[in-house]
């Protein structure tokens, strides 16, 4: 019993980390609508900024996440308004060209600069190990992430749903001209937004380090999973990706920990399943654009 | 006029043809070339990096020229991809005319360039690859590195005499995985163990989380592992994090995962691993003492055992060329590496004979701190342990 709780929050956290990593692609994807392969080099780049400050300026692990959100948003917003925007016109595969030659060349900076070996993250002492709570064994790093990834959800739904930016956001996606019409600034609200998915990529990176390793093949490793959770989720929402990522997590985990044998096959057998019930997703609209 | 003609054609012909000839540039003969062929990017960079580290040093401590020749070292970058390997292998043979092809960081580098090493009837020293079978494609293939088996076996053995009964298995599903885990079941229930549970994790994994609760669950006196080696820092972390050290289960496995190219960055949750390997920085011999501090000066951070095997893979061509007196013939050159014996910093080695594969001493070692460091400290020897894949057959 204790083991299956224990699973079941591995999955969860899991299942967070994914949800932070690859909500910024569903923004860009879905919202947007522009296919950005590269998002998992602003993952990287946050958890290269986060690993530089803790590791050779001694900064706190707590004081480096925001930095490398910060950091990953500023070179997401560079990015946009010199490379990105003038993609949003173009056709899907020449986004798809371009974000994935925009991979390959941050895998070889990264390779160049910070040497091609895995980096580890030096961590506090306090999030080192495993609480006992009743029983069923929580690793402390993963309850962390449960904890920043779970307010960070609740912060994303309220500002869509309830703030002006939200609100304008949705208009700029629903009908880009009628929104410039009503005086709605598109370009910037896109480029904010964009900025706001790298810095997420970017915070998922500096906190995935110590569970999914990071090294300078990070992007191409790990993006196959964004992917997943975006096609699985439907890209129509934020509510889509996070339960899916949810599911992916979870799955995952328990895969692998019932049916080593076929372990790996589980979620990309998750994610043919509900493909073939929901071409759409689990949230896709079907009159999407 | 058609006469003139002919003659004119014929001659511009054999003008080409002599110029042809004369481009040919005839063979030096007063310098060897070594194409050393290393995975210098990508994720097995550390691999090649160490080598060619370990082959510069080499070539300062002992000059570049034996028995009046000067030795040339050609180096090119394959990214542990077997197609790259292949081609380069080839250019440096026709084009540069090479005398020896060296490094391979993985297995099928290696085997990818046996062939070509049968044809050009040239030596092939495999300084990083670890699987039995490598030695076995060309008769020119040596190996100063190691076997998997050789490390995978022993300790098995050392695991059964020393009180461990139960062990569950953790490698990742590739060549060298699983020639380590057969090598090491074979052993270890051949002398009375048993084994609990056996999980094979995908090469790219990204979360060895529910592996290890399956770990844990097992209940095993000790858990072998077996990943990639850069994987290993990751391991180790997530086998602390979940209490895995606290509940009494030992990490033995054969030493690839301590590299002590990595060791320093697993942090103290290494503490105590016990690993079966044929080189740690912290030997106590004379010989690697001069080697460590040597190593270090040059290049700012401590030796793992890829560097050794490029080390004596390099003095392995220096010795060969001394007793051949500078002939670079490839059946001479091979006939006196076998049976080579020298003392390197990893302890007395020595080429078989009869395969060519390296035969050393096998350490057992745990990780301790030594000054602040996370080291492998030896406390067992296994002497002269040949290539058990093969002695098999």
């Amino acid at each position: 019993m204790a083991s299956i709780l224990t699973n079941l929050f591995d999955g969860v956290a899991y299942g967070m980390l994914l949800f932070v990593l690859a909500c910024g692609l569903a923004v860009t994807l879905g919202l947007m609508n522009f296919v950005n392969l590269a998002h998992g080099a602003f993952a990287m780049a946050g958890g290269y900024i986060c690993a530089v400050l803790v590791n050779q300026s001694g900064w706190p692990f707590f004081a480096a996440l925001p930095l490398a959100f910060l950091g990953s948003a500023a070179i997401g917003i560079a990015l946009e308004r010199t490379l990105y925007r003038h993609l949003y016109s173009r056709s899907h595969l020449d986004q798809v060209l371009f974000s994935i030659g925009l991979v390959f060349m941050s895998v070889a900076a990264v390779d160049y600069i910070m040497g091609s070996s895995r980096v580890f993250i030096k961590l506090p002492a306090a999030l080192e190990g495993q609480i006992d709570l009743f029983g069923v064994g929580i690793g402390r790093y993963r309850l962390m992430i449960v904890v920043i990834c779970g307010l960070l959800t609740l912060a994303l739904q309220l500002i869509l749903a309830k703030t002006r930016f939200g609100s304008r956001l949705r208009a700029a996606v629903d009908d880009p001209r009628a929104a410039i019409g009503l005086g709605i600034n598109v370009p910037q609200v896109f480029a904010f937004t964009f900025a706001f998915g790298c810095g997420l990529a970017g915070l998922g990176g500096a906190l995935s380090a110590e569970i999914l390793g990071l090294d300078p093949y990070f992007p191409l490793k790990f993006m196959i999973y964004f992917l997943i959770v975006v096609t699985v989720g439907g890209s129509s929402s934020i509510t889509g990706p996070f339960l899916a990522s949810l599911l992916l997590g979870i799955a995952d985990v328990a895969g692998k920990y019932y049916v080593p044998k076929v372990g790996p096959f589980v979620i990309y057998t998750v994610m043919i399943v509900i493909l073939l019930c929901r071409p759409n997703g689990l949230f896709g609209r079907t009159a999407a654009r | 006029m058609f006469n003139r003609r002919k003659m004119l054609l014929w001659g511009a012909a054999s003008a080409v043809l002599g110029g042809l000839c004369a481009g040919v540039p005839a063979r030096a003969d007063d310098a060897v070339k070594i194409g050393l062929i290393l995975p210098m990017t990508g994720g097995q960079a550390s691999t090649g990096k160490q080598i060619d580290n370990a082959i510069k040093l080499y070539m300062q401590q002992n000059g570049d020229t034996v028995a009046g020749k000067k030795i040339e070292i050609i180096l090119k970058d394959d990214a542990a991809m077997p197609d790259n390997t292949k081609r380069l292998a080839q250019e440096l043979i026709v084009n540069d005319k090479v005398n020896f092809i060296a490094g391979f960081g993985v297995t099928p580098a290696a085997l990818a360039a046996a062939p070509l090493a049968t044809q050009a009837k040239i030596p092939e020293v495999v300084m990083a690859a670890g699987t039995s079978i490598i030695t076995e494609r060309s008769p020119y293939i040596v190996r100063t590195s190691f076997t998997l088996a050789q490390s995978s076996t022993i300790i098995g053995d050392w695991a059964v005499k020393n009180g461990i009964k139960k062990v569950a298995t953790l490698t990742s599903d590739y060549a060298p995985g699983n020639d380590a885990l057969t090598f090491f079941k074979q052993h270890f229930t051949a002398g009375g163990g048993e084994i609990v549970e056996e999980v094979k994790v995908p090469l790219a994994n990204p979360d060895f989380a529910p592996f290890l609760q399956r770990m844990k669950d097992s209940k095993p006196d000790a858990m072998f592992v077996f990943v990639p080696a850069g994987q290993g820092g990751n391991f180790m972390k997530q086998y602390a994090e979940r209490g895995l050290d606290k509940s009494g289960i030992k990490v033995i496995g054969p030493g690839d995962v301590m590299d002590d190219d990595l060791l320093n960055n697993m942090g103290d949750a290494a503490l105590g691993a016990v690993t079966a390997h044929l080189y740690s920085a912290a030997h106590p011999s004379q010989v690697n003492k001069d080697f460590v501090a040597a190593y270090k000066k040059a290049f700012g951070n401590r030796p793992g055992f890829m560097a050794v095997s490029g080390y004596d893979g390099i003095h392995l061509i220096y010795e060969a060329l001394k007793k051949t007196n500078g002939a670079t013939d490839g059946d001479k050159l091979i006939e006196a590496m076998k049976g080579m014996k020298w003392e390197s910093p990893r302890g007395p080695i020595s080429i078989d004979p009869e395969t060519r594969d390296i035969v050393q001493n096998i350490y057992i070692r745990k990780v301790e701190k030594v000054d602040g460091e996370l080291y492998n400290v030896e406390f067992a020897t296994f002497e002269a342990v040949k290539d058990s894949g093969k002695t098999k057959k």
